[in-house]
Formats: structure tokens, sequence, C-alpha cells
């Protein structure tokens, strides 16, 4: 529908108004992972020569080369976790109930603010990889291969903003919503082959990783840089993680009721 | 563009009935709206008049379509408002108590981000945005960041932002509270701008019995959830008849006696105290005044001041509610 097309585009540009009149939240969000690329890469770079790491493709790649992508899926995450704090900003500058009493689109407030955070997510990416290059991390895959990370890039954010955004239209606090943001991520995080080879870890690590979204993103992405990309796998983790963003945007949208419930 | 009227001849721009609606927390269940029923006639404002917690916000909040009922029913500019919520926030503008535009855009952007969620095309937008700010004195400050403003230039973008679309309805809830004697006035000419010239129907709560006199057409006085009395600010005050006497005793030993003294006296009657303030009413208070004065005098009680009021909408609150509002209109009168 036009209307939400419409909507989506003008709240998206006011969430952008917001990110760049206070441009230091972005660039503070860039800190800790470029922290861990090039701390926890110097910490940690001969976990590659453990027998076994990284699986079938291992053996080449550094370490910097291995975490690069899990650290740039880190970034979008950490961000995206943040959305719902817009949200109850909103509520607080009465913002959301002037939205709420006008024939603004609860799907548009939704989606702009997945889309915002999306594109946020994708500079902050395009940073840790020049980071990572610049220390020495070489990529391969071309096109192909920017697309994908891209794609992992985008439905990651949109999933997580979208969670985000139903925790804060719930609990309308943000000491709660950062509480449950912080409950999500971190488990998210240390259950997936962001830093660490799932093969290696305890194996019930690598079974929870299978069912984990981020690690989707984190498989897809390094995948598509490797040199030998595996496009079935690759399609197959990004299908998913569309299928889950559909699925968090849609409870998330109705969320809106819920909190008039509760109003 | 012109408001297209939806609703009938002779049909009312907000007709409630019964709205029940109750928060229940862990430890208790309030029951914030009690049965209230509204109605108020196209181009009118109706004033909600309560003190805090008496619940007005609440019923705005629902006429807004930002709380549903627990029972009742509600039509707002000829549509239902559980069934068809699109239609209704289309056809209002609702600027809440706090705060409402975005601080960290300018005015012009808040109009502009309203006005096309609203469906204006964007140089109709830009046009209406332009005319407001000219309208509420907000031209110098239009691309300002909303948070340097002053109180007084926040409310009256609230208030543009809500006027964006030209409602047929607009919700103003307590849109004069925290604003300086001036804001105050400018605002009020503009309320009474919109109901007069523009036909727009202005539901307005408010806790100051002025601005209710002063603007509303109709007068709806509630109180823990429930309408206490309605009508005309006039209506609502010739209802009362007569005259409000108060007289300043010395302590509120002398005041208590004094009250037994003039509840023996015939022309005046509702006796009651107030620290040391006795308060009475009398059919004229020209002729008991005196009266009361000569029996306070002969009981030997020192008078320090005496008033005479004409019925103040602080006695029609008073007489519904059994509790007080500060202000009043009062004629002096020397003792």
């Amino acid at each position: 529908m036009s209307g939400v097309a419409t909507h989506t585009v003008l709240l998206t540009a006011r969430a952008a108004r917001g990110t760049l009149r206070i441009p230091i939240f972005a660039v503070m969000n860039l800190v800790q992972p470029l922290i861990w690329l090039l701390l926890f890469g110097q910490l940690f770079r001969r976990v590659v020569e453990i027998p076994g790491f990284a699986g079938a493709g291992g053996g080449s790649a550094s370490y910097l080369e291995f975490m690069a992508p899990g650290v740039v899926m880190m970034t979008a995450m950490f961000g995206a976790a943040w959305a719902g704090t817009g949200f109850v900003q909103d509520m607080e500058r009465g913002v959301m109930d002037r939205l709420l009493a006008s024939p603004a689109s609860r799907t548009a407030m939704m989606v702009a603010s997945m889309l915002w955070y999306a594109v946020v997510a994708v500079a902050q990416g395009l940073v840790v990889l020049g980071v990572a290059w610049a220390s020495g991390a070489r990529f391969s895959g071309g096109l192909p291969a920017a697309l994908a990370v891209l794609a992992a890039v985008l439905l990651l954010t949109c999933l997580i903003a979208a969670i985000s955004n139903m925790f804060a239209l719930l609990a309308r606090s943000q000491e709660a919503l950062i509480g449950l943001s912080q409950l999500i991520v971190l488990p998210l995080l240390f259950m997936s082959s962001a830093v660490m080879d799932t093969s290696l870890a305890a194996p019930w690590v690598a079974t929870a990783a299978r069912f984990n979204p981020f690690d989707w993103a984190v498989v897809a992405a390094r995948g598509a840089l490797s040199g030998a990309p595996d496009w079935g796998e690759i399609l197959g983790r990004l299908g998913l993680l569309a299928a889950a963003v559909l699925v968090a945007a849609t409870l998330a949208t109705r969320a809106f009721r819920a909190y008039q419930r509760a109003a | 563009m012109q408001p297209i009227t939806i609703t009938r001849p002779g049909e009312a721009a907000i007709e409630v009935t019964g709205l029940v609606k109750t928060y229940r927390s862990r430890r208790r269940t309030v029951r914030a709206l009690d049965g209230l029923d509204l109605s108020a006639a196209p181009g009118t404002v109706l004033g909600l008049l309560g003190p805090n917690g008496a619940g007005k916000s609440t019923a705005v909040r629902i006429l807004a379509t930002l709380s549903r009922p627990d029972s009742g029913h509600a039509r707002v500019a000829g549509h239902d408002l559980l069934r068809e919520p699109a239609a209704v926030r289309r056809a209002i503008g609702y600027v809440a108590q706090k705060p409402v535009s975005e601080p960290m855009d300018t005015g012009r952007e808040n109009l502009l981000l309203a006005g096309r969620l609203q469906g204006l095309g964007a140089g109709e937008a830009r046009a209406r945005a332009a005319g407001l700010l000219r309208r509420f004195a907000l031209e110098d400050a239009a691309d300002r960041l909303v948070r340097t403003y002053s109180g007084g230039m926040a409310r009256r973008l609230d208030v543009a932002v809500g006027l964006v679309h030209r409602p047929q309805v607009l919700f103003l809830d307590e849109p004069t509270t925290g604003l300086d004697p001036d804001s105050r006035t400018e605002m009020w000419s503009e309320i009474a701008t919109m109901a007069g010239d523009e036909g727009m129907t202005v539901v307005l709560t408010t806790h100051y019995l002025d601005e209710a006199d002063a603007l509303a057409d109709q007068l709806v006085i509630v109180d823990a959830g429930r309408v206490v009395t309605q009508g005309t600010p006039d209506e609502l005050k010739d209802r009362l008849r007569g005259d409000g006497v108060t007289v300043t005793l010395v302590d509120e030993a002398s005041a208590a006696r004094a009250v037994e003294v003039a509840e023996r006296v015939p022309q005046v009657g509702q006796v009651d105290r107030d620290g040391r303030l006795l308060r009475a009413r009398a059919a004229s208070g020209a002729s008991a005044l005196p009266v009361l004065l000569a029996a306070l005098d002969v009981a030997g009680l020192e008078v320090r001041e005496a008033r005479l009021s004409r019925p103040s909408l602080d006695d029609v609150y008073r007489q519904h509610t059994g509790r007080t509002f500060s202000a009043g209109t009062q004629a002096e009168v020397a003792a």
C-alpha cells in the first residue's frame, strides 16, 4: 500500500534526522566491536592453529579473517538492540501517543525503525571490514559476497530491532528494555561461531548455534567471504533469517495493541 | 483542504454513553471512569472540569483511540469509536497534557511530518505548516530545534500540530497548564477562534475555573469518573441562585463561634467554616450581609474582612463535589 510506504519513508527520515543530529551514539556503538576486532583478534591470534579450527575451509584463514564477519554482525546486533529505546523515548516525550492517535501506519512505525537501524548497521559494518582489511585481513568473493553480507546485516538488524521494539512496547521503560536486551543479546553472541569455531566448543553450543539467528547471519557472511562459498548454505541461512524477520515484525506490530490496552 | 463533514445535521460531534475504565495494579483497582456520559454539538467547546484524578484525561485518551474502555459506547465525528478507530483518527486532533512535539526536530519539521502522516501532499503540508507557524507566532523559531523553545512556544506548537489537518474534533488536554498569564490569554483566543470561526468541535479539559468559564459553551463537571453536573456556565451558576458570603475572623475559634451565630441568621444558609473563614450563601447578599455582621457584632466577634461574591463556578464545583477550588471571581465589600 502506498500509504504505508509513504509513512515508512517519512518516519525513516525522522529517525535519520535523530541519528544525524546526535551522531555520537552511532560512533560510540562502533568502539566496542573495534576493540573486539583489534584486541580480541590479537589475544586469540593463534586459536586458528588449534587442529580442527574452522572446519573444512579452515587452515589458511587468519583469526582476523575468521572473526571479522562475526564482529560485523555483533555491531549490527548490539546497535539494533537499542532500537526500542527510541520507542520508549517517544513514549516519554508524548510523541508515541500523538502518532497512535493519528492515522500514522503502525506497520510503518515499526518498519521505519528497523530500516533505519539497518542503514546504520551497514555503514558500521563497512567501517569494521575496512579496519579488518587495514589490519591485514583479506576477503574474496566479489560482488555476490558483498551482497550476501549486506543481506545478512540488513536481516539481522531488522530482526533484533523488531524484537527490541516489541520489548519496548511491552515493558514501556528503558531499564526493563535494556535488561531484557542484555538477556537476549549476550547468549546469542556466545552461542554462536562469531568469535570461536563452535565445532571446538561444548557440543551443545554447536547445537544451539544451529537455532541461533545471530549465527545464521555470521555463517552466511563468513561463508560468502571465504574462498569457497557454499551458496546453498548461505541462501538457506538468509532465508531462515528473512522468515524470522517476518514473524518478529508481525508480532512487534501487534504489540502496539498491547501497549494501548495497558495505557 | 476543507474538512469533510461526516456528521449528519443534528448529530452530535461527540456522543458518549456509559464509559467505564478500570485500571488494575497488583495492589488495588482504580475505577477511572464510572459510567461517563457526554455529548457535544458540532462547532462548540465542551469543557471537562474536575480535579486531578477525576478521569478527564482518561476520557480524552479513550475518545482519541489511545485507550480502550471496559464498557460503554462512543461516537466521535459520526464514527463508532471501537468499530472505526481509523476513521476517528482521521477526524480528530489530539493534544495531550504533556508536550507532544519531537524536541530533536525543528518546529517546521514537526508540522511537516504531522501533516504528511495525516495525508497532506508535500506542497500542501509545507503551506499549512507555514500558515500555522505564522498564526501561532512561531515563524522566527520555525527552524530551531523544539528543545530550545520556551514552555509557551512548545505548547503553541503542540496545538498547531493537532490542527495541521483541520480536524473536525480537537481534544485539548489541559492546554494552558504551566503557561504564563500572557500565553494563557493568547491560547484562549486561539481556542475561541477554532470553535467560532472554523466550526471545529473542541473538547477541553481543565482544572482552571476561569478557563472553563471563559471558553466552554457546555460545561461538564467530572468527579471520580462520573458527571456530577452539566450545563452552560451561566446555567450552572444560575442554578445556585444567590450570592456567596465570606467573612474572615480573627482566629479559628472565633470562626467556629461565628458559624453558630450565622446559623441563627435567617437570611443566610449553607454555613460552613474553612480555617478562619466563614462561608455562607444568601438569596440577596447585599441585604443579608449587614444583618450577619450585626449579629456577629452583638456576639462580640471581631470581623477582619467580609466579601460578597456572585456565584462562581467555584461555588458550583464546591456544591457538587464538597471540595473547593482556589480561584473565583469575588466582589469585595469593605467591612
